[in-house]
């Protein structure tokens, strides 16, 4: 089992986030693909800690985890807030703040 | 007296701000405040006159303070006092404390009489400080003070179209000559390092004989656009639209004799070049025959007055141009016109008081037996500006043609040629205006009842009318002698022998007077048409100002007109294309790059994407490349 799965997963992960957020509308699976995209990152982060034997990788994985955690709490607060104004989680709806 | 020269200004000057400053509050005072000031200034003249007649030399000099103190240049506030200062002095309070008394009686009905007086004492001050001052940028400061007076006071009735528009004109072509005059004293101080007139005029002599040239052309463009001399002379009829003591004031009597006096005060400058002086002597020929010529041919009572005296002021010119012992001749018939020009100026103005403000000569007549006073003062005027002899112009005017015919070559014969026949214009174009007035049959317009003016407006032209009398001889005299140390370093220019002897030149000078007198009697002794005839090729020009103004219009005006058209084409097109043009690109720009802010959460998402790959693939492409 070589590391280079781990790092083709993580990729793949990754992809699949993006393409989430930039095709789906409901907000809240917007919010689950990003999360999915952090995740995949801080899989290719322990991994290349493996790879090359530190820990810094993994003390990385520990900030983004915090970070996600604190604006997954700040996000989902958001979300909430357009939907009791909107009744709508769909993020197109809100796009007032243009040209 | 003498250390206080400032108080002959000071006084109309307090005087004027109160005026000005009071408004509506001083109408009942008003008016008497503004005769008063003068005519204090006039005593103090007066006692000033009598101190400096007992003074060896006969100057003063004083510097109240330093006015422009800039590096070499330093102008003080410095006034002087001497013979011809004095003379000027005397006559601008006199004739001016006269005509502020007339104009009480003359402006009693119009409600801003208060600020006319404020403006009248505005212009004695100014004219004051003219003559005053022992520099020419404190001449300049007075030149400048008279015109803003002259301009307010020709448009005072500012709701008359053509007040407002002689009022610009005089004001422009004003400037014209001011010009000239500023760009004097820039001369001046380049080349002299000085304005000082004692220290310009010891430093002359050291200048080139062609920058001497243009210092005195550049005066004589200043003196020109004062008094109303050719090519200058277009707005002083014009100025008329004021009311009439203006007109006697400042547009007979004594601004536009600034000219003059310019000339006379740089009289080092001049006499120290023949080409120009011959210049002097030609613009005052070519003005005082242009001046008689329309003259003849006006129908309003104040424009054949302002014509007579652009004309008399030419012989002015005429008189400092010839230069030597002619300065003082110049000055004295100064002083004469502003007698009995100023006498006949508010003639004029009593008549139109007594005749509903006519100013059409065709259409008075008669009046000798309804405005006796009036009628008898306004003779002495006229017989005096005609130059009869015992009266004033007389013993001014024929010294000036005398002198003409002494120049020593073969100009002698023009200019003393030309000045006689002026001489008979005069008497001609002045008796049409004295017999169209005063007699022959009544062609008044329906409903006029003319009577004499009030005692306010009447003493004045008694006193005029006897100034006008006996002024003549008695400056013929003594005045000359008076005025002959200001001109003192002119006293070694070679005398001719005139072309012709003196007394045939006095007996055809009356001659023709009495000429020119008799043929417009037989003329107009029985009335003229009340219609324009129509006439031969002189006389249309003549009415039409021998076509200056059209000339003036063709070649400066059109011109400028067009310049202007296309510089504010260019503007518009050109220099504000470039500006809005611009600013169109950027805000257009601006305006379709906006349109990528959507407000859609995943394409913001998508372009963050695309410019990750972006960055990576550069990375990538730097790395593995």
């Amino acid at each position: 089992m070589t590391p280079m799965w781990y790092i083709v997963l993580s990729a793949i992960l990754f992809s699949v986030g993006a393409v989430g957020v930039l095709i789906r509308r409901n907000a809240i699976v917007l919010f689950m693909c990003i999360e999915l995209m952090l995740n995949a990152a801080n899989l290719a982060l322990v991994t290349f800690s493996r790879i090359n034997g530190t820990l810094d990788g993994q003390i990385m994985a520990f900030f983004v985890m915090v970070v996600a955690a604190a604006e997954v709490v700040i996000g989902l607060a958001i979300i909430m807030l357009i939907f009791r104004t909107r009744r709508s989680a769909s993020v197109d709806d809100a796009n007032l703040l243009k040209y | 007296m003498l250390s206080n020269l400032w108080l002959l200004f000071a006084i109309p000057a307090a005087s004027a701000t109160i005026l000005l400053l009071s408004g509506k509050r001083a109408l009942k005072w008003g008016p008497w405040l503004g005769v008063i000031a003068p005519a204090i200034s006039f005593v103090l003249g007066l006692i000033m006159f009598f101190q400096l007649r007992d003074l060896n030399p006969r100057v003063t000099e004083q510097n109240l303070w330093s006015f422009i103190p800039v590096g070499d240049l330093q102008v003080s506030f410095g006034l002087m006092f001497d013979p011809l200062t004095a003379v000027f002095v005397l006559l601008i309070t006199g004739v001016g404390s006269l005509i502020h008394l007339y104009a009480v009686g003359y402006m009693a009905h119009d409600e801003r009489r208060v600020t006319f007086f404020g403006y009248f004492n505005l212009f004695i001050t100014a004219m004051l400080l003219l003559v005053l001052g022992n520099n020419y940028v404190m001449l300049y400061l007075g030149w400048e003070g008279v015109g803003l007076a002259s301009y307010l006071l020709i448009s005072f009735w500012y709701t008359r179209p053509s007040a407002a528009t002689a009022g610009k004109k005089a004001f422009i072509m004003n400037r014209v000559g001011d010009a000239g005059f500023i760009l004097a004293i820039f001369l001046m101080f380049a080349y002299l390092n000085t304005v000082n007139y004692g220290q310009v005029f010891e430093r002359v002599g050291s200048l080139s004989a062609n920058t001497m040239l243009i210092l005195g052309l550049l005066l004589l463009l200043g003196a020109c656009g004062k008094s109303g001399q050719f090519p200058l002379q277009a707005w002083l009829p014009d100025a008329m639209e004021g009311p009439t003591p203006v007109s006697a004031l400042i547009h007979a009597a004594t601004m536009v004799t600034a000219g003059v006096y310019v000339i006379a005060r740089s009289n080092p400058v001049f006499s120290a070049n023949t080409t120009l002086q011959l210049i002097v002597v030609s613009v005052g020929t070519i003005t005082l025959l242009l001046g008689c010529i329309i003259g003849c041919a006006k129908d309003d009572i104040k424009r054949v007055l302002a014509w007579s005296t652009v004309s008399q002021i030419g012989y002015m010119f005429l008189g400092v141009g010839l230069g030597g012992g002619a300065y003082a001749l110049a000055i004295i018939h100064l002083l004469a016109h502003g007698f009995f020009k100023a006498n006949m100026f508010l003639g004029a103005g009593s008549v139109m008081h007594g005749m509903k403000d006519q100013v059409d000569i065709r259409r008075f007549g008669a009046l000798s037996k309804y405005m006796k006073i009036t009628w008898l003062t306004f003779m002495m005027g006229w017989l005096a500006i005609i130059g009869i002899p015992p009266l004033s112009g007389y013993f001014t005017k024929e010294p000036i043609i005398a002198a003409a015919f002494e120049r020593g070559d073969w100009t002698s014969w023009l200019f003393g040629w030309a000045a006689l026949l002026g001489a008979l214009l005069t008497a001609f174009y002045m008796t049409r205006l004295f017999v169209l007035t005063f007699h022959g049959p009544k062609r008044w317009t329906e409903g006029q009842h003319p009577h004499e003016s009030p005692p306010v407006m009447w003493i004045p032209l008694v006193f005029l009318a006897i100034g006008s009398v006996v002024a003549g001889y008695l400056m013929h005299t003594s005045v000359v002698d008076w005025l002959n140390p200001v001109f003192a370093g002119v006293e070694n220019v070679p005398e001719y022998e005139p072309v012709m002897p003196h007394w045939l030149i006095s007996v055809l000078g009356v001659a023709f007077a009495v000429l020119g007198a008799g043929l417009a009697w037989a003329i107009f002794g029985r009335g003229t048409a009340l219609e324009p005839e129509p006439a031969g090729v002189v006389v249309t020009a003549a009415r039409n100002n021998l076509y200056t103004d059209a000339f003036n219009e063709v070649v400066f005006e059109k011109p400028g007109r067009w310049l202007t058209r296309a510089l504010v084409y260019v503007d518009n097109k050109g220099v504000d294309g470039v500006v809005n043009g611009l600013a169109a690109l950027v805000g257009g720009g601006s305006g379709r790059m906006r349109r990528l802010q959507t407000g859609f959460v995943r394409s913001y998402a998508l372009s963050m994407l695309l410019g990750g790959v972006l960055v990576l693939g550069a990375l990538l492409a730097v790395r593995l490349g």
